[in-house]
């Protein structure tokens, strides 16, 4: 799950992470009460939306009065911003944060995530702060320092303590630069991250080491252990289809194609879009129903899969575990009697109880195609759609 | 033979009382499997499937003998569940349960280090030695004896090649998920070798998909040690980058764990990979013709 900056922020000012004073705001007028009760000259005036590059596709100004506020406020709330990172439709700006200036000496990078070959936490560190951390492993491989933490001892001193002096903090900022990464990791830990990342970090003239930026994201699997966490979570930033999905425990992505898939497993799911694109078609989403759905779980996938106006065809593909086919056969035909069926259909059923699935999906009368293995699916489904 | 698993492995399952639990005791006793206890605690005393309960794991282990444990626990206690097993000293733990915090693998995976036991999964559809011994959830019945050893990453996918292989008439000696989760016990590399040193099996089939880098080490180490052709499929070539696809570990982040980086260094490794999910028993079958080894693994 992801939050908002101004949101991370709060759970870093818990731990002792250091970041600047700020307010969100969500109307214009709310926006400049904010810069009064900061009480500085120089506010900024930030773009909140769940995606990277807001600085550069205009969503985030520094205003250096409280009418260069309200003009800011004005510009940026309810603008769609496209980034790198929104897609070409983009997403429109519905709260702000409005945050006091502060004078920038460095920016450099600091993240903490999961690093998988190691099955450890790994904190990063770059003096190049402010672009992204991608493009500098990419081009600069070599400015990037890594330290790999013990889950029982916790990231050390003088791990914290090497990679300050590797991204060449000054001397005098040191000490605040360890307790600031110390505390980013706790919170990172307690709070179950799966990315925790600030870019940029900085040194200020008054002495500071500050986080400008904070992106946190959460590990959904955690999710139930801090209900403080779950509160943050902001509708307006997903995916409808995948909102109605989460409530029912579906595993479901969007995609901009027009065949409607349905298959138990996440790598048969994935495997599934894969053929139907090598087969000439493109599939509508990515939707695993999990290994323990009802009939009524079933039911609820059908209706998200068709409640996508691009879905010309709907293909389900389902290979049996511990996912009964003929549970399947019964929620696939009560959802086309709940929400009517007008477009094709093709079904592969293989795995546990695959005859009792295909004689209730026989008997329902219903106009569905059957194929008898995967390739046949795509390749039926496909032509019809064309 | 096969890897981890054979007809006299005993086997107990953790949390034997769940609903899921309950229905894949009875099908693991079916197909065969020596399961000879069960554990939740509370229950002890109580029977499933005519199997006993016991307390704790350390009390069935004593009273039975058994040397493998499967775990069907809720994601909040499976870590602490894998670390019982651990503490008993069990050879194998197999965790089939999905959605366990990430963070506390990476403390089970710490405190795993030096300890004695092999953890399969988390996240897995389990374990399976054809005729003889299956612990997990895969359906039994599509799995046939022979020579071909699985390793992949995703249940249902394991599934479909083998299921693929049995139609074609070529028999499987053991199917290993070692799940999808980022961080899990058994890699690839660890059940390779098993099979690279198992007399019945004669190729691979290693099935992995976006995310990560253990298809790419995994491919190294076939080129530097596999003395067995290796087969591969990896499923994800069409996801979007940034999109967690079902599986906790199957993302591309900042560019890295794509289905075509992963193709592209399994294929420099001499590992053929089959181009689509439905030529997976193919693509094996046109290797042993190659190697000569077709009559051999040619099972029904």
């Amino acid at each position: 799950m992801n939050i908002h900056e101004y949101q991370g922020k709060q759970v870093l000012r818990e731990f002792g992470v250091k970041v600047p004073n700020g307010y969100v705001a969500y109307t214009v007028d709310e926006a400049v009460e904010a810069a009064k009760s900061l009480g500085t000259t120089v506010n900024v005036v930030k773009a909140q939306i769940h995606a990277g590059g807001r600085g550069k596709a205009g969503g985030v100004k520094v205003a250096k009065n409280l009418d260069e506020v309200r003009t800011y406020a004005e510009e940026i709330l309810g603008k769609t911003l496209v980034t790198h990172q929104t897609g070409p439709e983009g997403k429109e700006v519905k709260r702000l944060l409005i945050e006091e200036g502060c004078d920038i000496k460095k920016e450099y990078y600091v993240g903490v995530v999961l690093d998988r070959a190691t099955s450890r936490v790994v904190m990063m560190a770059s003096e190049e702060g402010g672009t992204e951390i991608e493009e500098v492993a990419a081009e600069t491989p070599e400015k990037i320092f890594k330290e790999v933490i013990d889950p029982i001892v916790g990231l050390a001193p003088y791990q914290a303590r090497r990679l300050a002096f590797n991204i060449n903090i000054p001397n005098e900022l040191i000490g605040k630069a360890v307790k600031f990464m110390t505390a980013l990791y706790e919170a990172f830990v307690s709070k179950d991250c799966s990315i925790a990342e600030i870019n940029p970090l900085v040194t200020t003239g008054d002495g500071e080491v500050l986080a400008l930026d904070a992106k946190l994201n959460f590990d959904d699997n955690a999710l139930y252990r801090h209900p403080d966490i779950m509160e943050l979570r902001d509708l307006d930033e997903e995916d409808e289809k995948e909102i109605e999905a989460s409530k029912y425990d579906l595993s479901y992505v969007a995609l901009d194609g027009n065949i409607g898939c349905m298959v138990n497993g996440a790598g048969l799911a994935m495997s599934t879009m894969d053929i139907i694109k090598f087969t000439g078609g493109e599939p509508a989403n990515f939707l695993d129903v999990g290994g323990g759905a009802t009939a009524e779980k079933v039911t609820e996938a059908f209706k998200i899969i068709l409640s996508d106006s691009n879905v010309k065809g709907i293909f389900v593909n389902i290979f049996g575990g511990i996912m009964k086919c003929d549970v399947i056969a019964e929620g696939v035909v009560e959802a086309t009697k709940q929400v009517g069926l007008e477009l094709p259909l093709v079904v592969r059923l293989e795995g546990t109880n695959v005859d009792l699935g295909k004689k209730i999906l026989n008997e329902s009368g219903l106009n569905i195609i059957s194929a008898d293995s995967m390739a046949d699916g795509a390749q039926k489904i496909v032509s019809m759609v064309k | 033979m096969g890897v981890f698993l054979n007809k006299d492995s005993k086997v107990i399952v953790q949390g034997i009382t769940g609903g899921t639990a309950r229905f894949h005791t009875k099908q693991m006793l079916e197909y065969g499997t020596q399961i000879v206890g069960g554990v939740t605690p509370k229950k002890g005393g109580t029977e499933v499937e005519g199997v006993p309960v016991f307390n704790t794991l350390q009390e069935a282990v004593d009273k039975t003998g058994a040397t493998v444990s499967v775990i069907y626990v809720p994601a909040p206690f499976a870590a602490d569940a894998i670390i019982e097993a651990v503490d008993a000293e069990l050879e194998l733990a197999i965790c089939i349960t999905e959605h366990i915090p990430v963070l506390d693998m990476v403390k089970v995976k710490r405190y795993m280090e030096g300890k004695k036991t092999r953890l399969v999964g988390p996240n897995c559809p389990g374990v399976i030695t054809a005729d003889e011994c299956k612990v997990g959830i895969m359906p039994g019945y599509i799995h046939k004896k022979g020579h071909i050893g699985v390793v992949s990453r995703s249940g249902t996918l394991t599934y479909e090649a083998v299921h693929q292989l049995s139609q074609a008439g070529y028999g499987q000696t053991s199917a290993v998920g070692i799940g999808g989760d980022p961080v899990n016990g058994t890699n690839f590399i660890d059940v390779l070798e098993a099979f690279n040193a198992d007399p019945e099996t004669e190729a691979v089939v290693m099935i992995g998909e976006i995310g990560g880098t253990a298809e790419e080490e995994a491919a190294e180490w076939i080129k530097a040690n596999m003395t067995k052709p290796v087969v591969g499929f990896i499923g994800g070539a069409t996801a979007p980058p940034g999109k967690r696809m079902g599986h906790a570990g199957a993302i591309i982040s900042g560019g890295k764990g794509t289905a075509e980086e992963k193709v592209r260094v399994m294929e420099e490794c001499g590992i053929a990979v089959a181009k689509s999910p439905a030529v997976i028993g193919e693509t094996m079958i046109n290797v042993l013709k190659e190697k000569g080894l077709d009559e051999k693994c040619k099972t029904h």
